[in-house]
């Protein structure tokens, strides 16, 4: 059944293959029906027709002819076809075993090749980096071999070297050796002479007359004192030497601690002549911050410096902070020649016309205004030149000359006047004090001489009867005068006293009182008898006393004075 | 002062002293150099190696090596007379003491040194002098004298003072094999150096004591030259390695070391070369002047000319398998102000190098025809004055440089020259003739 199976499946896959348009709807009718079979019983004349067309494609004779028998089939023909048919199928199977051997054959091949293909593909990798890792080893390798040659070349350059130093050293010492033997040979030769020469000249000097040294001075012993004056001198020679070394380099490290002190300086100005110039840049500005702390700090220490950087630390100092004061000045350099590269790019030409303008407009306004005060003052000035050239009244002129002083001088005028009439007035009691005090003057000497006679009269009436002989009243005034001048010059004192305290314009004539009245005033008449012969007593007393005795009744000369002084006192005042 | 100077034939050596005065053979004449009339003559009784004034010119030493005589003339006195005879011990250098009244005699194999006293004739000695290339010195102000001793093949320096001889200090050296001493010129240290088998520079203070040591570089030849500027500041070193090293007196440090490059590149300095102007074959008057001098071969003109950097210094190398190569800078020279240095370079033996101290730089190179033979700076300005053993003499000052004609007969070359310690007049010296020259304030005349 395989076979019948395998040409239907032929047959419909020819069917299926080969539909024409013609065929098409005939086709649809021939194929298989519900059952699966292809001919039935309705379809016989069309599946022969059908199949004869198809064996007739296939190239075989033609198995039934329509017109022809009708509808009996050629079985031989159909025999053959079936045949032939046969036939086809095997030779076609066998086609396709030969196909699939093929297809197997070939495909084995592929894989084959593929495998091969791979592992030739990890050969060649393998290879390769072999390859690589030669080169590099090649290359290594060439550089050591260089490096070997170079040093080769200067170890030969050495070697040659070191044989011509040994070269020119062995010649040297040949040439010293064969010195040495020629003085040798030269000494043995003597050395013969002198022994076979029995005449040995002896040293000698033969001189006229010695002469003096250079110096004038005489030649000294050698003695243990020069030599230490030797070593004294030589060792003063050294010191001073040393000394004068030292000098020249201590003048010359002051001068370039100077120079660097100005470098200093110099550098620090710069730096800060810059620094409100400076945009934020907060490095920049904490640079500045360090800069100034360390001017000012370096401020304090050029205070200090006149002391003189001699110690370490100090020179450290200073070289450090020239370094960095060169370093900020470097780095300020740097930034300005960027700028400069920055602007000549034309990038800040904007900025700068702002400025400009601004720049321009103010100038103007300064112009402006000096203009303003120049015509002010010209103003000014032609104005006062009127003033002092205008011509006006005489009058007025002599009013105008002295206006500013005017109510000054009419002060001075009036304070004038009122000192004129105090002046008068002085005068006036100048004169009146002056008379007098010529009044006084002659009063008083008229006074001492009253007293004088009266005390003369006193003297001269000593007597123990006192009471007898009173002095007669009727004695000169002046007696009285003398008596009353005793009172009354205690009087007058007290007047010329007060006269002379109160110094009072009133002047009070002097009449002498009578004397009674004198008395009385004085409380010295017999209202108090018993007063008058201690008066009298007293008197004497005074008298004895103007004698000259003993200084008690002085005491109460004094004291009756002072009474006397004190009841005028009370009496007048 | 009076001074003498010969003009006409005259044996080569003569020392700079005020008074000028010249041997022959066995003959001393003392001449003045105003006049150039002779003052003095004395005959010596041999033929005189070594001719010294005394430090107050009073005196002539006259040392005959051969004989082992020296001979003292007196100038003020010239009946006066004085012989050292050191017997058979022989005699190998004669000199005068600062105070110029001793006389310091090497015997023969420098066995000692004998102090002759011309105010006591009093003999001292001094054992173990080092023969080498400087072993005596005295200080500048005469007090004090360094001495080389070597003693059991050890270096020791003796310090001496002038006065009585007496024995100040004695101290062991560091070298090697100790090639000279120099006191600096404020006689406060004394600096000491090896041989050139090795580069050692010791610089002791007066006391004895080391102050330091300088030590450029190891194996390679070493010191050829020292020498002191005047203000003691400075110690130039020239060594064999081309190159000149500057300590200072402060840290006994190199400050700054001076090269030698054969090209000479990249620096402000001048360099004048030497350019001979032939007198010319077409004009009428020179060949008829040449011929009435006398000298048409040798009395080229000269001038110096200005040489655009870089320039090429000849350069001639010496042979390596002798001593002593003639390389290295042999001969150096401050002048009387420290502001200059001239040095010379032995295979460029043509050029003079000056450099300027202040600025410590290369100030300018003269480049002569010939080999430079000696310069010398004027005692009193800065000015370098050279000879090249022709007929020749130039004069370098930082204001320019002059080639002046030596105007003598026959062939006068200069081999040597000195100056007068006033600087007005320089004494030129061939071999057998000399040459007095006198400085205006312009120009240089005979």
């Amino acid at each position: 059944m395989p076979e019948s199976s395998t040409v239907k499946d032929v047959l419909s896959s020819s069917v299926e293959c080969r539909t024409s348009p013609l065929r098409r709807f005939s086709l649809s009718s021939l194929h298989r029906n519900s059952l699966g079979v292809f001919c039935s019983e309705d379809n016989v004349q069309e599946c022969l027709s059908h199949i004869s067309q198809e064996v007739s494609s296939f190239g075989l004779p033609p198995v039934w002819t329509e017109p022809g028998s009708g509808s009996e089939l050629n079985i031989v023909a159909v025999l053959n076809c079936m045949y032939d048919l046969i036939q086809l199928h095997r030779r076609g199977l066998r086609t396709l075993e030969n196909m699939e051997v093929e297809q197997l054959k070939s495909n084995s091949n592929v894989d084959f090749l593929q495998l091969s293909t791979t592992r030739l593909k990890e050969q060649l990798e393998i290879s390769k980096r072999e390859n690589t890792g030669l080169l590099e080893r090649e290359r290594q390798l060439q550089l050591k071999v260089k490096s070997l040659q170079n040093c080769l070349k200067n170890e030969k350059e050495e070697v040659q070297k070191l044989q011509n130093v040994i070269a020119s050293r062995a010649s040297q010492y040949n040439h010293e050796m064969k010195r040495k033997e020629r003085e040798f040979n030269k000494l043995k030769e003597r050395l013969n002479q002198l022994l076979v020469d029995k005449k040995e000249k002896k040293q000698a000097i033969d001189v006229l007359n010695n002469i003096g040294r250079a110096d004038g001075k005489r030649s000294l012993w050698k003695t243990e004192k020069m030599e230490a004056k030797h070593e004294g001198e030589m060792y003063k020679t050294l010191l001073s030497d040393y000394d004068t070394r030292q000098r020249e380099l201590q003048l010359e490290n002051a001068e370039l601690r100077k120079v660097l002190q100005q470098m200093k300086k110099d550098m620090v100005s710069i730096l800060s002549s810059r620094k409100p110039a400076a945009k934020g840049d907060k490095h920049e500005h904490s640079g500045m911050q360090a800069a100034s702390e360390e001017e000012d700090d370096e401020a304090f220490d050029s205070s200090k410096e006149s002391v003189e950087l001699y110690c370490v630390h100090a020179r450290e100092k200073l070289a450090n902070s020239i370094r960095l004061q060169w370093r900020r000045l470097k780095s300020h350099v740097e930034r300005l020649d960027s700028q400069v590269s920055s602007a000549q790019t034309g990038e800040s030409k904007s900025t700068d016309a702002v400025p400009r303008e601004t720049h321009e407009e103010e100038m103007d306004r300064l112009k402006l205004e000096i203009q303003q005060c120049k015509d002010f003052i010209q103003a000014q000035q032609q104005l006062l030149q009127q003033q002092l050239s205008s011509p006006c009244d005489e009058e007025t002129a002599s009013l105008l000359s002295d206006c500013y002083m005017l109510q000054e001088k009419e002060r001075l005028g009036d304070e004038w006047k009122t000192l004129e009439e105090q002046r008068k007035i002085f005068e006036r009691e100048r004169r009146n004090f002056t008379e007098a005090a010529i009044r006084l003057s002659h009063e008083r000497k008229a006074f001492e001489e009253d007293r004088a006679t009266w005390l003369k009269h006193q003297f001269l009436n000593l007597s123990p009867f006192s009471d007898s002989k009173k002095p007669s009243l009727s004695k000169s005034k002046s007696a009285f005068l003398i008596s009353a001048e005793t009172d009354s010059s205690a009087a007058v004192a007290p007047e010329k006293f007060i006269k002379h305290r109160s110094e009072s314009p009133r002047c009070v004539p002097l009449t002498s009182p009578s004397t009674a009245d004198l008395y009385r005033t004085l409380c010295l008449i017999p209202e108090d008898s018993s007063t008058k012969p201690k008066r009298k007593t007293e008197h004497v007393e005074e008298s004895s006393v103007f004698c000259g005795n003993a200084p008690v009744r002085h005491k109460r000369w004094d004291g009756i004075q002072d009474r006397t002084l004190s009841q005028e006192k009370n009496s007048s005042i | 002062m009076k001074a003498g100077l010969l003009f006409f034939f005259c044996l080569t050596f003569l020392l700079c002293c005020t008074p000028q005065a010249t041997c022959v053979q066995y003959r001393l004449v003392v001449r003045d150099v105003s006049t150039l009339q002779i003052l003095q003559l004395y005959t010596c009784l041999d033929q005189v190696s070594h001719m010294e004034w005394s430090s107050d010119s009073l005196f002539i030493l006259c040392a005959m090596y051969n004989r082992g005589l020296v001979q003292v003339w007196s100038l003020e006195q010239p009946d006066w007379h004085c012989k050292i005879d050191e017997g058979s011990i022989g005699l190998v250098s004669s000199r005068w003491s600062p105070d110029g009244r001793h006389i310091l005699n090497t015997t023969e194999f420098h066995l000692r040194v004998t102090v002759w006293s011309l105010c006591t004739k009093a003999v001292s000695y001094i054992k173990y002098p080092k023969a080498c290339q400087k072993g005596i010195d005295f200080s500048r102000d005469g007090r004090y004298m360094a001495l080389a001793e070597r003693r059991d093949c050890k270096d020791y320096v003796c310090v001496f003072v002038c006065d009585d001889w007496h024995l100040l200090r004695h101290f062991e050296t560091e070298t090697q094999d100790l090639a000279g001493l120099e006191w600096s010129p404020n006689g406060c240290v004394l600096a000491v150096w090896d041989s050139c088998l090795e580069y050692m520079v010791l610089l002791y203070s007066l006391d004895g004591r080391l102050l330091s040591t300088y030590s450029a570089y190891e194996w390679s030849l070493g010191v050829k030259s020292v020498s002191w500027s005047p203000s003691s500041q400075f110690l130039a070193i020239g060594s064999y390695d081309e190159k000149v090293r500057i300590l200072n007196h402060i840290t006994w440090k190199k400050i700054t070391q001076f090269e030698h490059p054969a090209i000479i590149d990249n620096t402000k300095a001048t360099v004048y070369k030497e350019a001979e102007k032939r007198p010319g074959v077409g004009s009428d008057e020179m060949p008829l002047h040449n011929i009435t001098m006398g000298a048409t071969l040798f009395n080229t003109q000269s001038k110096y000319e200005i040489c655009p950097l870089p320039v090429q210094i000849p350069v001639v190398k010496p042979d390596p398998d002798r001593a002593s190569p003639k390389i290295g800078i042999s001969v150096l020279a401050f002048s009387s102000d420290s502001r200059y240095l001239a040095t010379k370079n032995d295979n460029m033996a043509t050029a003079v190098w000056v450099w300027d101290m202040q600025k410590m730089s290369l100030e300018a190179v003269l480049e002569q025809t010939s080999a430079v033979r000696c310069f010398q700076w004027d005692p009193l300005r800065p000015r370098l004055a050279l000879c090249a053993g022709n007929t020749k003499l130039y004069l370098w000052s930082p204001g320019g440089c002059v080639s002046v004609q030596v105007p003598t007969e026959g062939g006068f070359q200069v081999q040597s020259l000195n100056w007068h310690c006033s600087g007005d007049s320089l004494i030129l010296l061939g071999k057998e003739q000399l040459c007095l020259c006198y400085m205006d304030t312009d120009q240089e005349d005979k």
